[in-house]
């Protein structure tokens, strides 16, 4: 089903359309999780990716527009790519551990210590909460730094456009 | 070897060469964004998907429980939604710039624009 949400997108020209299956995306991608029991990932994918995504996709096409070009050229190069691409991948998923095994490498190294341990040493019993802000918390910092450069960045991309309009009002195509 | 043994990483596969289809051969810049999404989420199942152990839980410790799924590769997967999420919004950013500059989305046109311009 994801597949053919996927399928449908890469061919929709309404890019209303486009948005709403992308949601539609998001949440599969979220039910996918819960299944792999990855409950706090499919939290966040369902309030970020269905929920803030979407509104930020919304409100540009509402300042932009909502129709997609027809291409004036057909898409073979990029399909060669895409196959190649995807052949050389599923090619190097054959040397990958078999789904759901207790014995391979990533349960052996350092997770198995966060599980045993991670009650005692921080008293979360939500390991996934323990180790984000406990154990990789200078990751959590690098984080909130991006977000906080995404932040800065937006806000000077869309003032400097208002600003342009009443300042300098036939400049604006300059843009640059 | 069970080809379902695999069948997740296939998946996986799958999405990501759409999402990648999508960002190279679609010139309109919204849809190569949310072609990018679909890219991300491709990689945060690879990720999840070697984390599950069969007859396994989420890892939340419970004396009922003994069998969790691997929470390290749930952290960093909670990160790159996030920071996935602050890319998308700085490049809806640049987009709604882009338009009000050459007052289109099509790459086509704004690199005939440009064209022009020189």
């Amino acid at each position: 089903m994801m597949a053919i949400t996927a399928v449908t997108i890469a061919r929709l020209r309404n890019l209303f359309a486009v948005v709403v299956l992308s949601t539609l995306y998001s949440f599969l991608m979220a039910t996918v999780l819960v299944v792999l029991d990855a409950v706090d990932v499919a939290l966040t994918e369902a309030a970020v990716g269905a929920g803030i995504s979407t509104v930020l996709l919304l409100g540009t096409l509402y300042l932009t527009r909502s129709e997609e070009a027809v291409p004036v050229h057909r898409a073979w190069l990029p399909f060669g790519v895409a196959l190649v691409v995807g052949g050389l991948l599923a090619f190097g998923t054959l040397g990958l551990p078999e789904f759901g095994r207790p014995d391979s490498d990533i349960h052996q190294h350092v997770a198995p210590r966060y599980l045993e341990q991670g009650k005692a040493e921080t008293g979360v019993p939500n390991i996934v909460t323990a180790v984000l802000a406990s154990y990789r918390g200078f990751d959590t910092l690098g984080e909130t730094t991006v977000i906080f450069t995404a932040g800065v960045g937006i806000i000077l991309l869309l003032r400097r456009s208002r600003s342009d309009e009443s300042d300098r009002p036939t400049d604006r195509r300059d843009g640059s | 070897m069970n080809p379902l043994d695999y069948a997740n990483y296939w998946i996986a596969m799958f999405l990501l060469v759409t999402g990648l289809f999508i960002v190279i051969a679609r010139g309109n810049l919204v849809k190569k964004l949310v072609g990018l999404g679909i890219f991300q989420t491709s990689v945060y199942l690879l990720y999840i998907a070697p984390g599950k152990i069969l007859g396994g839980t989420a890892p939340i410790i419970d004396p009922r429980f003994s069998v969790y799924s691997n929470p390290l590769p749930h952290v960093l997967i909670l990160t790159a939604i996030v920071v996935g999420v602050a890319t998308l919004a700085l490049g809806l950013a640049l987009v709604v710039r882009i338009n009000e500059a050459y007052g289109s989305i099509e790459e086509d046109e704004v690199h005939a624009l440009d064209l022009e311009r020189d």
